[in-house]
């Protein structure tokens, strides 16, 4: 399964949870303290985030970057790096 | 916002555009003009017209879309942002020019605006966040209010007796010799967004091949004066207002031989 990670900027999140609605693994969830405007954020709640974009595409403040593990190349031959 | 370095094995595959400040937005949680801001400014920086894009901010909650979008804005009074727009781009042809308004700008104040810039022809894209409520000024009854909803000036739900038939102002429009492209989307999932991204992408290409103006509106919602959760409201929109207001191309443009 390829795996991916969530930055979420936890000051510009408004804690509306559409993200975590979107989600359809499930990973994300609200945290149990506030940010500076006094919104509980969201946060990665478990560890198996695909990379698969849903929650950015649908946060209304562009707070969430999303990473996704490199897919091994076909073309670099034999020597094909695993990615960790 | 800065961006965390890479880890190994792992790449950005979604970030902010850089045609976005870094100005935290006002909207409400869970408001769809977050979205559509994003989306659109999306597909400037992907079509590498940010310098020569040129927005008309409107009168409602995005008044403040020039303090959001990092490109030449111009601020219009009420309900005239498409006139400010067809002038701008009168001037500057080769400027890619939107204008941005909500149902109380676009469909109440700015009708006549509205359709004489559609009929006109103008090549404008012109993007219309429908909520069906008047949003900054406390979720009043907007021309686009579904029959029955209630709002502060209807309290007991919208009749067409006293306040008449909601108004579908896209399907008004498409019918305009002038209309060249004009398409209803949403941005309440990630299959919607995906969807108005190619509208918006399309929309400011036919402006290129100048065939006349592109319309897009976005079914958006309101959870402040819906008075729900984010969620509900979205719950809430595809089950009330998608009925009303279809999602789909109303128009597209003529095959160019």
């Amino acid at each position: 399964m390829i795996r991916g990670t969530v930055v979420i900027a936890e000051d510009i999140c408004k804690g509306c949870e559409l993200c975590i609605e979107a989600c359809p693994q499930e990973s994300l969830g609200l945290s149990d303290k506030i940010n500076l405007k006094g919104y509980r954020y969201a946060v990665l709640v478990k560890d198996n985030c695909t990379g698969c974009v849903n929650c950015a595409l649908v946060c209304p403040d562009a707070a969430i970057i999303v990473y996704r593990q490199k897919k091994p190349t076909k073309t670099a031959g034999p020597q094909v790096e695993v990615p960790i | 916002m800065d961006i965390p370095p890479l880890t190994n094995g792992y790449e950005i595959v979604y970030k902010k555009p850089q045609t976005l400040t870094d100005t935290p937005m006002h909207y409400c949680p869970g408001c769809g003009h977050g979205v559509a801001h994003r989306v659109l400014m999306e597909v400037v920086e992907e079509m590498g017209i940010q310098d020569r894009t040129i927005g008309v901010a409107p009168v409602g909650c995005s008044v403040f879309a020039y303090d959001y979008m990092n490109i030449d804005m111009q601020e219009a009074p009420h309900g005239r942002a498409s006139a400010v727009a067809s002038g701008i781009k009168r001037v500057l042809p080769d400027r890619y020019v939107f204008s941005y308004q909500g149902d109380g700008d676009l469909a109440a104040i700015g009708t006549g605006e509205t359709i004489h810039v559609v009929n006109r022809g103008e090549n404008i894209l012109m993007v219309f966040i429908n909520n069906g409520v008047y949003g900054m000024t406390g979720g009043q009854m907007a021309p686009t209010t579904l029959l029955g909803m209630k709002t502060t000036t209807t309290p007991y739900g919208r009749e067409v007796k006293t306040a008449g038939h909601p108004l579908r102002i896209t399907n008004l429009v498409a019918q305009l010799p002038g209309a060249c492209y004009v398409t209803r989307q949403a941005v309440h999932t990630p299959t919607t967004v995906r969807k108005l991204k190619k509208a918006f992408r399309a929309a400011l290409e036919y402006q290129q091949k100048q065939q006349g103006t592109c319309f897009v509106e976005v079914v958006s919602n309101c959870p402040s004066s819906w008075k729900m959760t984010p969620a509900e409201a979205n719950k809430w929109l595809e089950e009330n207002m998608f009925p009303f207001y279809p999602l789909g191309d109303l128009k597209l443009p003529a095959q160019s031989n």
